[in-house]
């Protein structure tokens, strides 16, 4: 006998119930953090976050920052996705941070010192945060080196690395790097259109629908092609991937590779559209590949879901900054959005961590039978 | 516990229906046990007896049907319920404390204190006394660790008498025991019985249903299909109910017709993980077409490490493997696959991707051929649809959902069948199979060993690892003995017996074997 399974047992639609759920705690518990801070301003923080760029009264001025909360989710979904693309082969790619470090490096010194036009910085970037990648993966293929500790030491040597080589393309009197639209206007991402759709905001370019179409290409690459069977099989039970006769070392370093790649892009869509610049004396790793991995377990681990987590994300992000000053201290912003990003991303990662301990357990309870 | 004499039944499960999606588990099943006797629940893997067991314990309520206790109705919403009633179960797999002695295992979760102070000179006296009114011989200050498997049985045993448990359910109880364990078990239930426990025994071994039970009742794919007195019934009778057909207990083949070398493996030597010795010693031996080569031996004598080897999953340290006259010795095992097909000893690490659907594992050694790929990068879901129902079909591989169920909840025996299906159809000269039919029942062993000789007799060379002496005895043509590490002893299974087969695998004969 065949039952179809009923809409609440899909497990797409407890996906998206588990992401709302998580969603609704987050906000809660950031609004009783602002309570216990100052119960006077409470309910008007909490909605100004939401809201985001609905705090401007007219039409156009919502548009204009909402573009530039979409100029932020391009670089986070690509770092969700580097993370989301890994995780489906049973690593976790805490480098990620790092790659986005390297690839910012790569697409500004591109783009300053050498002078080259933004499809050859994309590329560069492409192949130096592949590169980032690559060396973790070796370690992990050849040395059996957990790829989440070399990751954060990569995250670290990047970052100094990055700080050191783009000391040769500041401004002369502030640690930012020089604006590219007046060094060389040529490595700017084109808008092809789309900033006159935000209000001329001029930092909304091919960035945004490009990232949205690596999202679905992801999603191909996973679900429909022998690549992905071979990732996820890898994922799933690398014993049996062997067994299968699958390339265990070739499969863990491309996949590194491309999540390297995928990071590293993710920071030549923010950098390269001239939104920000990068400041030679910061001393911690940017959170974009930190936030990336909360995007990636709020998006249910799916490339799709992840589109539309990245955005939340960069909505409550941003939001934070609409927080009353008069009220609460500017950091109180940073701690709430925080507060409410982390705890959707880990809320879906113990529900991850928790099915795979159950399931670990049934195995090995019913090995003869139901 | 006050016993109401006048009810006849100790524990009744009465239309029991329990569903789960895409498949009826248990409908309307009744099971009565009565005071005093050890009653058999016979049924093949994924028959439905340990849903129907985790009904009675609570861990799933019934869609339908009524539970009674001497005679009354009783809820029973978790395991902690059943506990009051008096049921306990000894679990296939067993759930003990492994640094904890058996006396602090026993009294695990009912300990007596005094002022926070844990009083065990009284639970002593108990579980002594216990032990010797029904002869389970244990040592109460012993280590779980230290002791072996038998005993840890009759510490969980223990557990339940320690509990005034009247309802006692053994699950599998002999899966794990040696032969003379087994012995042991049997008069330990028999000894319960006389003293007024009611067992409920799980079993699919006929025989010792028939050496041990009262009575049995019989379920096959989730339906009640009878209870009968075991003196009354016999074994062929028995495996007919469970299976719903005459199932051939005893193997039937022709003699092999014998063909070239196969494989040739010459002065094998693989390393151990376990300790600095190497676990496979200077093995030589060759297999020819048209014939089944079984090596024998007591489980943990290097036979993991052995095919191993063979298969590609550890490098040797020396020796050579030719198979169908290419040296494979250093071949990576994509490529070993096209002569080779491997039935792996653990179907859930090697086997299956279980969170896979089945018709993805049906592909997992063929996913990259062209007629499963579209433009070579594209999975083909209708080519792979289509042959995995075709092997479902040839195979008879149940499942909830067919092709798109997840691998994982299926039964151990139809992944099995899974498996074999896709190894067997694979291109392939030599089929290498190990403890194929470890954990199955009676009908999917016949199936398995029917499979095995189809091949032999289709020219195909097969190898076969088994820890079963009956299997040893019945499916090969020739018998390799493997102990520590080494061949010890080739044997006809036409001239020999089942003692000296074991004295060979006991290390107390050998000879020189010789490729």
């Amino acid at each position: 006998m065949k039952e179809k399974k009923s809409f609440l047992e899909r497990p797409s639609v407890q996906a998206i119930l588990a992401a709302l759920l998580c969603i609704i705690l987050g906000l809660l518990i950031g609004y009783i953090v602002l309570l216990m801070i100052n119960p006077a301003g409470a309910g008007n923080g909490i909605v100004s976050i939401i809201k985001n760029h609905l705090n401007y009264p007219t039409k156009p001025a919502q548009m204009k920052y909402l573009g530039n909360t979409l100029v932020k989710t391009a670089p986070l979904l690509m770092c969700a996705l580097s993370i989301n693309f890994c995780y489906k082969t049973g690593l976790f790619n805490i480098g990620a941070a790092g790659q986005y470090v390297v690839g910012a490096g790569a697409c500004l010194y591109a783009a300053l010192k050498l002078g080259l036009p933004w499809p050859v910085c994309l590329l560069i970037t492409i192949i130096v945060g592949g590169l980032w990648g690559f060396a973790v993966g070796v370690l992990k293929a050849y040395g059996n080196v957990n790829e989440v500790i070399s990751g954060i030491m990569l995250n670290w040597i990047g970052l100094y690395l990055v700080n050191m080589i783009l000391a040769t393309v500041k401004e002369s009197t502030s640690p930012y790097t020089k604006q590219i639209a007046s060094t060389n206007k040529g490595a700017l991402l084109p808008s092809a259109g789309l900033a006159s759709m935000f209000s001329n905001n001029k930092y909304v370019t091919i960035a945004i629908p490009l990232s949205i179409v690596i999202a679905i290409v992801i999603w191909i690459v996973l679900n429909k092609t022998k690549f992905g069977y071979e990732i996820r099989a890898t994922g799933f039970n690398k014993e049996a991937a062997r067994y299968a006769g699958m390339n265990e070392k070739r499969n863990i370093i491309l996949t590194l590779v491309i999540g390297g790649a995928l990071a590293g892009l993710g920071a030549a869509f923010l950098y390269l559209s001239g939104y920000e610049q990068w400041s030679v004396t910061q001393s911690s790793v940017p959170s974009m590949g930190f936030n990336g991995i909360a995007a990636t377990f709020l998006g249910g681990l799916n490339p799709i879901g992840t589109i539309f987590s990245s955005y939340f994300i960069q909505h409550i992000t941003s939001g934070g900054s609409y927080l009353d000053k008069s009220i609460y201290p500017s950091q109180i912003a940073d701690l709430i959005t925080s507060i409410i990003i982390y705890l959707c991303g880990f809320v879906l990662f113990f529900k991850l961590t928790l099915t795979g301990a159950l399931n670990k357990r049934r195995d090995r309870a019913g090995k003869s039978g139901r | 516990m006050i016993i109401l004499a006048e009810a006849p039944y100790a524990i009744e499960m009465l239309h029991i229906t329990k569903l789960f999606p895409g498949i009826i588990a248990n409908d309307d099943i009744t099971l009565q046990l009565k005071r005093g006797e050890i009653h058999a629940l016979l049924g093949e893997n994924g028959a439905g007896k340990s849903t129907l067991m985790s009904v009675l314990f609570g861990l799933y309520q019934a869609e339908k049907g009524e539970i009674r206790k001497d005679g009354k109705p009783v809820k029973i919403m978790n395991p902690n319920d059943a506990n009051d009633l008096g049921i306990g179960m000894v679990h296939q797999h067993f759930k003990l404390v492994q640094c904890f002695t058996v006396l602090e295992n026993i009294i695990l979760g009912v300990e007596t204190t005094k002022g926070g102070i844990l009083q065990k000179d009284e639970a002593r006296k108990k579980v002594l006394a216990l032990s010797e009114k029904y002869g389970l011989s244990v040592d109460p200050d012993a280590k779980i660790e230290d002791i072996t498997v038998g005993m840890q049985q009759r510490t969980e045993i223990l557990k339940m008498l320690y509990r005034d448990n009247e309802i006692l359910i053994f699950d599998e109880p002999t899966a794990v025991l040696t032969p003379q364990e087994i012995d042991e078990l049997m008069v330990i239930m028999k000894n319960l019985a006389k003293e007024g426990k009611s067992i409920l025994f799980i079993s699919h071994k006929l025989n010792e249903i028939m050496e041990v039970a009262d009575r049995c009742s019989v379920l096959r794919r989730g339906k009640y299909i009878g209870t009968v007195d075991i003196k009354d019934t016999n074994e062929q009778d028995l495996s007919r109910m469970m299976v719903g057909r005459d199932v051939k207990l005893v193997v039937d083949k022709d003699p092999p017709k014998i063909g070239d070398v196969i494989l040739d493996v010459q002065g094998m030597t693989v390393a151990s993980k376990a300790h600095a010795n190497n676990a496979v010693k200077n093995v030589s031996f060759k297999v020819r077409q048209g014939e089944i080569v079984c090596i024998a031996g007591i489980d943990g004598n290097g036979q993991t490490e052995f095919v191993y080897g063979l298969t590609g999953l550890e490098p040797l340290v020396s020796g050579s493997i030719h198979l169908c006259g290419q040296d494979i010795t250093n071949m990576p095992i994509r490529k070993r696959a096209e002569l080779l097909s491997h039935i792996p000893e653990d179907r859930h690490k090697h086997g299956l991707v279980l969170d896979y659907s089945l018709e993805y594992n049906m592909v997992l050694q063929r996913y990259f051929e062209p007629q499963f790929l579209n433009g070579g990068i594209f999975l083909n879901r209708k080519a792979i649809r289509e042959y995995s129902d075709k092997l479902i079909d040839a195979f008879d591989v149940r499942s909830g959902e067919g092709s798109v169920t997840i691998s994982r909840s299926m039964s151990g025996g139809n992944q099995q069948k899974a498996i074999i299906a896709r190894e067997i159809d694979k291109q392939h000269q030599l089929l290498v199979a190990v403890q194929p039919t470890r954990g199955l029942d009676v009908g999917a062993i016949e199936f398995i060993h029917k499979s095995l000789i189809e091949e032999r007799d289709a020219g195909k060379a097969v190898l076969l690892v088994s820890l079963e002496l009956e299997e040893v005895m019945n499916v090969s043509d020739r018998i390799l003995v493997m102990y520590e590490g080494e061949l010890v002893g080739e044997l006809d299974p036409k001239k020999t017996t089942t003692e000296e087969l074991g004295l060979y695998m006991a290390g107390a004969k050998r000879e020189e074997v010789r490729a």
